[in-house]
């Protein structure tokens, strides 16, 4: 490989994108319209909780322009079924988690603020809207309940009443027994109790879908804002309309950010669609900003307990984690399996703990679901572990980096078997570690804490050593933890006569750049330039199946299919090239573009052989058919497992408890690298959303069940100069379970980041007493700690 | 009430009819299909549709279409001629200062002001006037540089 060192592997190749999107060409959902376009406006439950009486139409249906009025009442009429689940998980005592309906608009109650209503559909989008403020809805409201520890008290109001006490499941994992005698024979056990805070995803993109209806041949159409167009199919297709695939048509264009929170099927893409067929009519939706962060799933939003028992060195003895995971008002797609499957599995974090007992509760609330965000249960996982690994070191004496050191599993111990089901490939998380240590000049800290002081400012460093899983996953292993689908990935690359080449893949690019990378490695693999690879993706009639980007899954699953896909290929030019240059097709072999007979100058150039291929005027046509057209789905056997430490470094101004970034390095292992430059860009904007999450953003219910950050208004976005330039580096340990050896980069900068923050700020006021501050650190409550501090020790 | 207004959009006179309550954005991308100017938000704090009105940069959710009557408007549709990048585009490019381009759009529009006004901005100076523009994809990072790289490639 690497002979074409400008565009291959490893080279910080500019975007193709980049076009269209630097001069307003891009193709956003909300940027297509149809001929003869109707628009919708969703009518949302003002109530946090409550009965729909009565839905009086006729005074919407009197504005001018409107054209039809549908309600939960006319969906359940027309058999329309429930949104689903995609995940099953079973309570500890074998009962299945509680799965109660979703129908797109809400039949009889409303559950949270911004339940669908109804839908108001209009020649415009201004008297759809008109229509929907006149449209008579009678409300009976009942009690909400918004706080976990609230919801699970007997007596609390009941989201379901098939759910006693808003238990959705109690699950249990791991070793409970080993746990407890750990425990009793340890020499220190630290605890701590800390909030996830519940997060709103915020592409800057706000969701769009078109649902469009062809009464000539029966086919839909819905363009969609999302990130795995062929699962919104399926869902979409066989659980709610009944629709079958070859008659549904998703296409999910040019899509502005995800971060998990496009990979779900929403009640808008069902409801536009179906519509359409009710009126044969194309009808489009677009979210204002203020309805997406009443509509979009939220993430995070874990109430934990932790416990860590070590032995008198400081050796990692067992862990124990008592978690209560929101699931908001109804369950996402995704949503039973974060908290779980996606987040107890990585307990053993990067060290060699022997021993840990997992319970998590799933509680449904009055709230927004909650779902997948950036990350993805991992993020909860780092910041419980990073954050006991501090308090362990700070009441141990130990520092922090030694105590992190003493405990990593070592780089000779690959591959190494987690207590909770995982097998990591790779590793190597000293050298990450000793990094990042470096570049941030640890040994130096003491001196700019002094100095800081002298200026009268509280400074602090902060280390985190994360380890997350990528590249979900093995078919069978989704299978037995209760996923409900196969998680593999589709490709197909075909070649034309004239030797350009099309790559159609089940993977979706929203700001990842696939169109360049994935380019990239198939030049390097096929040998062939850039310019003549176009990469397909994000529509299921072109694309024959596939299961959307998240999780950093594209390249490690997307990527290996392409690959296999190529192998094809290459093998099937080898027997073309054969038969060609008469010579066995042992003899071929595909090197630098050319098929080649081994030993020899005879050789045949890939598109001499993509020309015969569809020109078979001299072809071996009773063994082999023309065309060079192969496709490959591939399931991997593993997860790919990333890793890295991030440092941070915090000022904080007691006079005003604003926290000032100083420095935040990351060093991280991403396995091989295809475009350096946009694994770069990956971890800047993850490290940007969870310092978002540790200092600035964070979703804030009133007890009635209102949405108090329900807009840019209110919600705390990080800004330009809220941040600064990280410094990041790469020590890349090849994956071992997959081929390419890549292992994703998307999640890194949001899992690692918010524990070293946290850890740098618990630092910087630790000579206050202070021993946990939750997220989002903002001025405010770091104000408020430092002034009762001192107030405290005054006294 | 519709009512007609005429303005000169990327270099072309335009006339269209919109309701009193139209904002310029909508008529930007409605009317005249020029659908790189983008919506984010309902309160004007994304940036996402910044245009130029009369060589300013301004948010054209905040601004009445009837109220940009006579004027002269730029959309990222116009900053570039042909298939030539505007220097601020392409030190973007160059500098990986996108990811997803949503935001894109409006945050060149305001670089490129930025950068007429104040032809050697600072990283400090960059970052406050980019307050009003949100990315929630680079981290702003690769943005910075891009916009300090493009000044400097305007400047010439």
């Amino acid at each position: 490989m690497n002979a074409l060192p400008e565009t291959g592997i490893g080279a910080p190749v500019r975007r193709r994108e980049d076009f269209r999107f630097l001069t307003g060409r891009g193709n956003y959902t909300d940027d297509i319209n149809r001929h003869g376009q109707l628009h919708a406006w969703i009518v949302r439950s003002p109530h946090a909780h409550a009965v729909i009486e009565a839905i009086d139409k006729t005074p919407a249906l009197a504005v001018p322009g409107v054209v039809a009025v549908f309600t939960g009442a006319d969906m359940v009429k027309a058999g329309v079924g429930s949104l689903p689940c995609g995940w099953l998980i079973n309570s500890r005592d074998g009962t299945p988690m509680i799965e109660p309906p979703h129908i797109p608009l809400s039949p009889e109650r409303v559950r949270h603020v911004g339940d669908q209503v109804a839908v108001v559909i209009a020649e415009t989008r201004q008297q759809a809207r008109d229509g929907a403020e006149r449209l008579g809805v009678t409300y009976s409201e009942l009690p909400a309940v918004v706080s976990m520890p609230d919801a699970i008290k007997p007596g609390a109001p009941q989201v379901w009443d098939q759910a006693p006490l808003n238990s959705c499941y109690d699950w249990e994992f791991g070793d409970r027994a080993g746990v407890e005698a750990a425990f009793k024979g340890a020499h220190h056990i630290a605890r701590l109790e800390l909030v996830n805070n519940r997060l709103v995803p915020n592409a800057m993109e706000p969701r769009s879908a078109i649902g469009d209806f062809d009464r000539g041949t029966g086919e839909y159409t819905l363009y969609t804002t999302s990130q795995n167009p062929h699962v919104i199919r399926l869902l979409m297709g066989a659980y709610v309309l009944n629709i079958p695939e070859s008659k549904l048509r998703v296409v999910a264009p040019d899509v502005g950010g995800g971060f998990g929170s496009k990979i779900f099927h929403y009640a808008e893409e069902a409801i536009v669609t179906w519509a359409a067929g009710k009126l044969a009519r194309p009808i489009k939706w677009t979210a204002d900003r203020s309805e997406s962060f009443m509509s979009d799933a939220h993430g995070r939003d874990h109430v934990t307990t932790v416990e860590l028992a070590l032995d008198k060195d400081g050796k990692f003895l067992a862990l124990h984690e008592k978690t209560l995971a929101n699931m908001g008002a109804y369950l996402s797609t995704f949503s039973t399996c974060i908290p779980t499957i996606l987040h107890s599995t990585l307990l053993a974090g990067v060290y060699t703990t022997p021993v840990i007992y997992a319970e998590v509760r799933a509680v449904f609330t009055n709230t927004v679901p909650v779902d997948a965000y950036r990350g993805a249960g991992r993020p909860e996982t780092t910041f419980l572990l990073e954050r006991i690994v501090d308090v362990a070191a700070d009441e141990m004496g130990i520092d922090p980096v030694e105590l992190r050191r003493r405990n990593f599993i070592p780089t000779d111990a690959f591959p190494y078997q987690t207590p909770v089901a995982l097998q990591y490939d790779s590793g190597d998380y000293f050298t990450t570690l000793e990094m990042a240590t470096k570049e941030i000049d640890y040994a130096g800290f003491e001196a700019r804490r002094a100095e800081a002081a002298r200026r009268g400012k509280y400074r602090g460093i902060g280390v985190s050593s994360y380890i997350e899983a990528c590249g979900i996953a093995p078919s069978q292993v989704v299978g037995a933890l209760g996923g409900r689908a196969g998680l593999y990935e589709s490709a197909e690359v075909r070649v034309h006569p004239t030797g350009s080449v099309t790559v159609f893949t089940g993977t979706h690019s929203h700001g990842q750049g696939h169109e360049t990378t994935f380019a990239q490695l198939v030049s390097d693999l096929l040998q062939v330039p850039m310019a003549s690879i176009e990469i397909v993706h994000g529509d299921t009639n072109k694309v024959a199946f596939g299961m959307g980007t998240y999780g950093s899954r594209s390249l490690a699953v997307g990527g290996m299919a392409i690959m296999k896909a190529v192998e094809k290929v290459v093998n099937k030019g080898k027997k073309i090239a054969a038969h060609l240059l008469e010579a066995s097709e042992a003899d071929i072999e595909y090197k630098d573009g050319k098929f080649q007979v081994a030993g020899t100058d005879k050789s045949k150039a890939f598109g001499e052989i993509a020309l015969t291929a569809y020109v078979p005027h001299n072809y071996p046509m009773e063994t082999l058919e023309p065309g060079l057209d192969e496709s490959a789905f591939y399931d991997p056997k593993n997860f790919t497992f990333p890793s890295g430490t991030h440092i941070c470094e915090v000022e904080i101004d007691p006079d005003t408890g604003v926290t000032e970034i100083v420095n935040f390095v990351a060093a991280d292992d991403f396995g091989r690298i295809i475009n350096p430059m946009i694994v770069d860009g990956q971890v800047h904007g993850g490290i940007a959303q969870g310092i978002g999450q540790a200092l600035l953003e964070g979703c804030i219910y009133d007890q009635a069940g209102q949405i108090l950050t329900g807009s840019y208004m209110d919600y705390c976005m990080p800004r330009a100069d809220d941040l600064l330039n990280f410094k990041v580096s790469t020590h890349n340990v090849p994956a071992v379970d997959n081929a390419l050896g890549v292992k994703g980069c998307g999640e890194a900068g949001a899992i690692g980041s918010p524990p070293a923050v946290i850890n740098a700020i618990v630092d910087a006021l630790s000579q206050l007493g202070v021993r946990h501050v939750e997220m989002p650190a903002t001025p405010q409550r770091v104000w408020q700690i430092i002034h009762d501090k001192r107030a405290a020790k005054a006294a | 009430m519709a009512s007609t207004v005429t303005m000169t959009v990327n270099g072309k006179s335009v006339t269209g009819a919109v309701e009193a309550r139209t904002l310029l954005v909508h008529f930007l991308r409605e009317t005249l299909g020029l659908t790189g100017t983008h919506v984010g938000c309902d309160t004007s704090q994304c940036g996402a549709c910044v245009v130029h009105v009369d060589g300013r940069s301004i948010k054209s959710c905040t601004i009445l279409a009837v109220q940009c009557a006579e004027t002269e408007v730029t959309t990222i549709e116009g900053l570039a001629t042909e298939d030539t990048l505007h220097p601020m585009q392409e030190a973007f490019r160059e500098n990986h200062g996108l990811q997803c381009g949503f935001c894109t759009p409006g945050m060149v529009m305001s670089a490129v002001d930025l950068a007429k006004n104040n032809p050697d901005p600072t990283e400090h100076e960059v970052r406050e006037w980019l307050e009003g523009n949100l990315c929630r994809c680079t981290g702003y990072h690769n943005i910075v540089k891009s916009v300090i790289a493009g000044a400097k490639s305007m400047r010439g």
